[in-house]
């Protein structure tokens, strides 16, 4: 592994690796915090996702190493002046590694042909987020136990949401998963995605609402409903409030359900859900920083 | 309608009628500074109506970029008014700098001197995709 770009440019072998890795971290913290002493991480984030800069910044830091980079406060300056090749072959000489955000889709692929040190990609417009995928599967093998033999979930925006794209490929090579996708129908998931869920026979449903399905699910994965995918307002407020979860909707539910986001959320989860042991969207956001380490100890090849 | 035969040169055959200026501009065949015959609408028993080009000298022709448009098609190499060889063509596996992305999305549109690479991703329907935003080539020509 060089450089980490799409999620399924790495094994199956691989990702258990870094899961193994992160698992390692999450119990001995302290056998990791000098492993990165005098490597530096460079985020280059050209358009902003604070978010996802401080997971990878804190992760760096929690390795001993150190960050530096920049983050464009708005995106159009990014299509101005130098090109990404350019950045990040400049970057290469100070950094050991990058971590990379950019507004088109394919930019960390391109900067990884040229930066010298590995690329990680930390989101290229609606196309790849590689990490936030690890960090899924992570939270998932945590929570779960295992990555096969689980029925998931998938609620609200299903057809411009990257994250739950990402997700249902990944989990598309582990065995027996069922999915159940949620959604209203002007947001149910692309054609072409149906298409691969067919011809690599996984199990998929479709439905309106989550308490048709609530008491069958291991994980429930939530995602926003944003009012600019609607053509008008109207048709934005009668959907909204079915894709909300709230504690009613969670009484057929597992006792073992385990409730994602990826965060930032609007009000697609009402904060009383917050108190239920079952929410794990906030582990979630930890376990982002542990596997976040794991992938740069692995493409920096420290052992 | 009589077109000489050439004595040395290049014969691309089994070209779906319609399909020839396409690979004329394909394979740049404006600066080809010999004799180019571009025939249109040829009767053929096997497709009913052809194309073909004639090239009078022999000159490399980029096979990858005449299997990407179409994989049917024949080169015939002709020395001294013969056939030596006949060449058929294969889907090839990546086109390189032929055909350009044309979503606005992808780092191609704003990027300066990367390679355009596309990749078969399904032999079975002929599907390219953009190595670097995955759009297909049918979805972005
Ligand atoms: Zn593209």
């Amino acid at each position: 592994m060089k450089n980490l770009i799409d999620i399924l440019d790495i094994t199956t072998e691989e990702i258990d690796a870094l899961i193994d890795t992160a698992n390692d971290i999450i119990e001995n913290p302290g056998k990791y915090n000098e492993k990165c002493r005098h490597k530096k991480l460079a985020t280059l984030f050209f358009e902003p996702s604070t978010r996802t800069r401080l997971s990878f910044e804190a992760a760096m830091l929690d390795l001993g190493g150190s960050v530096l980079g920049f983050s464009e406060s708005n995106s159009s300056s990014a299509s101005k002046g130098e090109s990404v090749s350019d950045t990040v072959r400049t970057v290469g000489c100070y950094a050991d590694i990058i971590a990379m955000r950019h507004p088109k889709e394919g930019a960390p692929l391109a900067a990884s042909f040229s930066a010298g040190v590995p690329v990680i990609n930390a989101g290229d417009g609606g196309h790849n987020h590689p990490t936030q995928t690890l960090t899924d599967l992570l939270t998932i093998k945590r929570e779960c136990g295992r990555l096969s033999d689980i029925k998931i979930g998938f609620c609200g925006d299903l057809k411009f949401g990257r994250t739950v794209h990402s997700l249902i490929m990944a989990l598309t090579r582990y065995e027996n998963v069922e999915i159940v996708l949620i959604s209203p129908e002007e947001l149910c998931i692309p054609q072409y995605l149906k298409d691969i869920l067919r011809s690599q026979n996984i199990k998929f449903t479709e439905t309106r609402t989550m308490e048709s399905v609530m008491s069958e699910l291991d994980i429930l994965y939530m995602t926003r409903v944003q009012r600019e995918r609607f053509f008008n307002e109207a048709d934005y407020i009668r959907l909204r409030d079915t894709y909300i979860l709230t504690p009613e909707k969670l009484e057929d539910a597992k006792k073992t359900l385990c409730i994602m986001h990826p965060l930032p959320r609007v009000n697609e989860i009402s904060t009383e859900v917050d108190v239920d042991p079952r929410a794990c969207y906030f582990k979630q956001v930890k376990n982002g920083k542990f596997i976040r380490m794991a992938l740069i100890l692995k493409l920096l090849e420290v052992k | 309608m009589n077109i000489d035969p050439i004595n040395n040169g290049i014969v691309i055959d089994h070209i779906k009628a319609g399909n020839s200026m396409e690979i004329y501009k394909f394979l740049d065949l404006d600066n080809v500074n010999s004799t180019v015959a571009l025939i249109k609408n040829v009767p053929s028993k096997k497709m009913g109506k052809k194309d073909i080009i004639k090239i009078d000298k022999e000159i490399d022709i980029n096979l990858d970029v005449l299997g990407y448009i179409d994989p049917d098609i024949t080169v015939n190499i002709i020395k001294n008014g013969v056939r030596t060889e006949k060449k058929h063509l294969e889907l090839p596996s990546v086109v390189k700098n032929v055909i350009k992305c044309k979503n606005p999305r992808c780092i191609t549109s704003t990027e300066r001197g990367i390679p355009h690479v596309f990749k078969l991703t399904d032999k079975e329907n002929r599907v390219y995709r953009c190595m670097y935003c995955e759009s297909s080539a049918k979805e972005t020509v």
